[in-house]
C-alpha cells in the first residue's frame, strides 16, 4: 500500500468516528495551543522590557553606591553599611575629560518622595535633585517652559519642572501653569517647566515626577548623613561604541576616590547592556517555564492518543485479522495505525497552531485595550516546535498500538468477537 | 495431474498451558486443480485447523504443505501474507465487509495490498459484476442485504484470480433460499473459471453438492468417507 493510500484510508477511519476523533484531537489542540501562546507571552514579554530598555537611549550608564550582588558579604569586616557613598566629588571627577575621555555627560541625582500640593490637591511622588546636564542625559524634554539652569543651581532657587501626570493631578491640566507657585513639604517652589508625557518606563514613569535644582534639594529637601552625598550618578558616554570604555574609566576613578582594592567595589557601574542582559535571562527563564508547563499538557494529550488508539486497535481486532487474511503484511498494518496516530495529532497541531495564535492575539487586544505596551509575538519557531513536536508525540504514541496490530496473529483475530 | 493442494502428514499442536492439544494428527490428501471439495466433521474435528492451515493462515507444527506449487509450511509471518493475497480467496460466515468502504472498495482491498496501482477499479467492477452486483459499486455494507453482502465477498475473494476459494459456512448466515444463490453463484464461478473450491460445513445438504467430501473425526482423515465422486456435470 502506498502512503497516500494509507493516508487516505486513516482519514476515512477518523472521519467515521468524528466525536472520538474530535475528543482525542482536543487533548493535542490543548497542548499545542497553549505552547503557542505561551511562547508567545514570553517573547512578548522580553520584546516589550528590551523597548522600553532601549528607549532610555543606548549610551547611557548608571553608578550607584553598593557593590555589586555577588561581593555582598565578602571579606570580613566590610558590609553594605561600610560603603562609602557617591559624592558630588565623584561626579565632579568623572566629568573630568582627560581622566574620562569617553564620558559626554554627567548627572548627579538626589531622590526623594515628598507631599505636593496646590490650593488643596495634594500629590506625593518622587522629586529628584537634578542638574542641568540630567535632561540631555535621560532625554527629558519639555512641552513649555525653560530647563533648570546654572543660576537656579547657584542660588539654590526654588524652582520645580513637573511631569505631566503631577501636574494634571494637581492643577486638573497640564499647560499654561508656568509662573504658578505650589508647595513641596510646606515650601513654595515657583513652576517652571512641563515635560513631555513619555509613558512608563522600566523604572516607574517619568511623567509623575518633580525635578528642582540639585542644590536646592541638598540643602533644603533631601537630607543625607553626608553632605555633598548623591544618590545615583547618570553618565552620558560619547557614543553607544564607548559605553564599556566609559564604564571601565568610571569604575577606576571611583576606585582611586574610594580607594578600594580592585574586586571589592563599594559602586556599581551599571550599563544598558547589563539590564538588557539581566531581563533576558529572567524572561528567558520565564520563557521556558510557561513552555515546559505547556509541553506537560502535550505530552498527556499524547498519551491520549496511545489510550484511543489502544482501544481501537482492540475494536477493530476483527478487520485487522481480515486485513491480514486478505494479504496485508505487518508493515501495511503497522503504516495504517500511525498514519492514523500521526494524523490526529498533526490535525491537532495545525488547530492548535491557529487557536494558540488567537489566544496570542487576544492577549495583545487585551493589553492594547488597557493601555499597556505588550505584543505578545507568535514565532516561527515556536510553530515548527509545537508541530513537528505533537507530530513525534502522535508517532511516539502510535508505535506501540500499532505494534501490537501489526503483530496480531491473523487466526486469532478473524475469530476476535 | 495437476495438483492445487497437496498436504503431507500435517499435523498441528496447540498448546495451553502445559495441555498439549494435538488439533492435527498427520493429515494427508491431495485436492486437483478446478475440484469443488468440502470438509465436514463435528466441532473439535479440526475442522477450522485445517481451514486456517489449508488458508495459510497459519502454519503446521510439522508436515508438509504445498499451495499452487509453492511449499507454505516453512514461511515466515509476510511471505504467509503474501501467499494468501495472490492465491487464496475467502469467503466467511459473516461476510466480514468493512463498513467503511463501499463495495467497490471492499472489493478492491486485496489488490490494494498486491500493490496494484493501476486497473484496480476496473477489476473491482469486474469481479462485481460477475456476481451479479453490477448496480450496487457504491453501497456501502448496511445498505445492502444477507446475500448481496455475502456476493460481495464472493467477489473480494475472486478478484485476485486465486488458486482456491476457501469458504467457511458461506451459508451459515443466511436463509435456506438465499442460501442456495450463494450455493449456486460459487458453484457457476467454479465451472466457469476452474477455481479450487473448498467449503468448510457441517450442513450435509452443502456437502451434498460438492463432487468430494473431506471427513475429519478427532485430527484425523476418515479414510472411507473421502469418496472421490468426479466431477459433476
Amino acid at each position: 500500500m502506498s502512503f497516500m493510500q494509507a493516508f487516505l484510508e486513516a482519514l476515512e477511519s477518523l472521519n467515521g468516528n468524528k466525536l472520538r476523533s474530535g475528543l482525542t484531537v482536543l487533548g493535542i489542540v490543548i497542548g499545542v495551543a497553549a505552547v503557542i501562546a505561551m511562547l508567545a507571552v514570553g517573547n512578548g514579554a522580553q520584546a516589550s522590557i528590551t523597548g522600553s530598555i532601549s528607549s532610555i537611549g543606548t549610551n547611557l550608564l548608571f553608578v550607584f553606591s553598593g557593590g555589586p550582588e555577588e561581593n555582598q558579604g565578602g571579606p570580613p569586616g566590610r558590609s553594605g553599611n561600610n560603603d562609602r557613598p557617591l559624592t558630588i566629588g565623584d561626579a565632579e571627577a568623572i566629568s573630568d575629560s582627560f581622566a574620562a575621555p569617553s564620558v559626554e555627560l554627567v548627572a548627579p541625582v538626589i531622590q526623594g518622595n515628598s507631599g505636593l500640593s496646590f490650593s488643596g490637591e495634594n500629590t506625593t511622588t518622587s522629586i529628584s535633585g537634578v542638574t542641568p546636564s540630567y535632561f540631555t542625559v535621560r532625554n527629558i524634554e519639555l512641552a513649555e517652559g525653560e530647563p533648570i539652569n546654572e543660576e537656579h543651581l547657584l542660588g539654590r532657587m526654588s524652582v520645580v519642572i513637573l511631569g505631566p501626570e503631577t501636574a494634571t493631578t494637581l492643577f486638573g491640566h497640564a499647560d499654561g501653569i508656568i509662573g504658578e507657585t505650589i508647595r513641596i513639604e510646606g515650601q513654595p517652589f515657583r513652576v517652571i517647566g512641563v515635560t513631555v508625557p513619555k509613558g512608563g518606563g522600566a523604572f516607574g514613569s517619568e511623567d509623575n515626577a518633580a525635578y528642582i535644582p540639585f542644590t536646592t534639594a541638598q540643602a533644603r529637601l533631601i537630607k543625607r548623613a553626608n553632605r555633598d552625598q548623591v544618590d545615583v550618578i547618570f553618565v552620558q558616554a560619547t557614543t553607544a561604541e564607548a559605553v564599556p570604555q566609559a564604564a571601565e574609566e568610571i569604575s577606576n576613578i571611583i576606585r582611586t576616590r574610594h580607594r578600594t582594592p580592585i574586586g571589592v567595589d563599594d559602586f556599581t557601574v551599571f550599563t544598558q547592556q547589563d539590564f538588557l542582559s539581566t531581563f533576558a535571562t529572567i524572561t528567558g527563564v520565564l520563557t521556558i517555564f510557561l513552555g515546559g508547563i505547556a509541553g506537560i499538557s502535550l505530552l498527556v494529550g499524547g498519551i491520549g492518543i496511545m489510550n484511543i488508539m489502544l482501544v481501537s486497535v482492540t475494536e477493530r481486532t476483527k478487520e485487522i485479522g481480515l486485513r491480514k487474511a486478505l494479504g496485508a503484511r505487518k508493515k501495511d498494518i503497522l503504516l495504517q495505525f500511525l498514519t492514523e496516530s500521526s494524523l490526529l495529532s498533526f490535525i491537532g497541531g495545525v488547530i492548535g497552531v491557529m487557536f494558540g495564535w488567537l489566544i496570542a492575539f487576544i492577549v495583545g487586544q487585551v493589553a492594547a485595550a488597557t493601555g499597556n505596551n505588550f505584543n505578545p509575538i507568535v514565532g516561527m519557531d515556536a510553530i515548527l516546535l509545537s508541530t513537528s513536536f505533537s507530530a513525534v508525540i502522535g508517532l511516539f504514541f502510535g508505535i506501540y498500538p500499532a505494534s501490537r496490530a501489526a503483530n496480531l496473529e491473523p487466526v486469532e483475530a478473524l475469530r476476535y468477537e | 495431474m495437476d495438483w492445487v493442494i497437496e498436504a503431507r502428514d500435517l499435523v498441528k499442536t496447540y498448546k495451553m498451558g502445559e495441555i498439549e492439544v494435538n488439533a492435527l494428527r498427520g493429515v494427508s490428501f491431495k485436492i486437483e486443480r478446478g475440484e469443488v471439495v468440502s470438509i465436514m466433521g463435528p466441532s473439535g474435528s479440526g475442522k477450522s485447523t485445517m481451514m486456517n492451515t489449508l488458508g495459510c493462515l497459519d502454519r503446521p507444527t510439522s508436515g508438509e504443505y504445498i499451495l499452487d506449487g509453492e511449499s507454505v509450511a516453512e514461511m515466515n509471518d509476510d511471505q504467509l501474507a503474501s501467499v494468501r493475497n495472490r492465491k487464496v480467496g475467502f469467503v466467511f460466515q459473516s461476510f466480514n465487509l468493512l463498513s467503511r468502504l463501499t463495495a467497490l472498495g471492499n472489493v478492491e482491498l486485496p489488490l490494494r495490498y498486491a500493490g496494484l496501482t493501476e486497473g484496480r477499479k476496473d477489476r473491482a467492477r469486474a469481479a462485481l459484476e460477475a456476481v451479479g452486483l453490477g448496480d450496487r459499486m457504491t453501497h456501502r455494507p448496511y445498505e445492502l442485504s444477507g446475500g448481496q453482502q455475502q456476493r460481495v465477498a464472493v467477489a473480494r475473494a475472486l478478484v485476485n484470480n486465486p488458486a482456491i476459494i476457501m469458504a467457511d459456512e458461506p451459508t451459515g448466515n443466511l436463509d435456506s433460499k438465499v442460501g442456495k444463490e450463494i450455493m449456486n453463484l460459487l458453484l457457476n464461478l467454479n465451472k466457469d473459471l476452474g477455481t479450487t473450491l473448498i467449503i468448510v460445513t457441517h450442513d450435509p445438504k452443502i456437502a451434498e453438492q460438492t463432487g468430494r467430501v473431506i471427513r475429519l473425526r478427532d485430527g484425523e482423515l476418515d479414510p472411507e468417507s473421502d469418496q472421490h465422486k468426479g466431477e459433476r456435470s
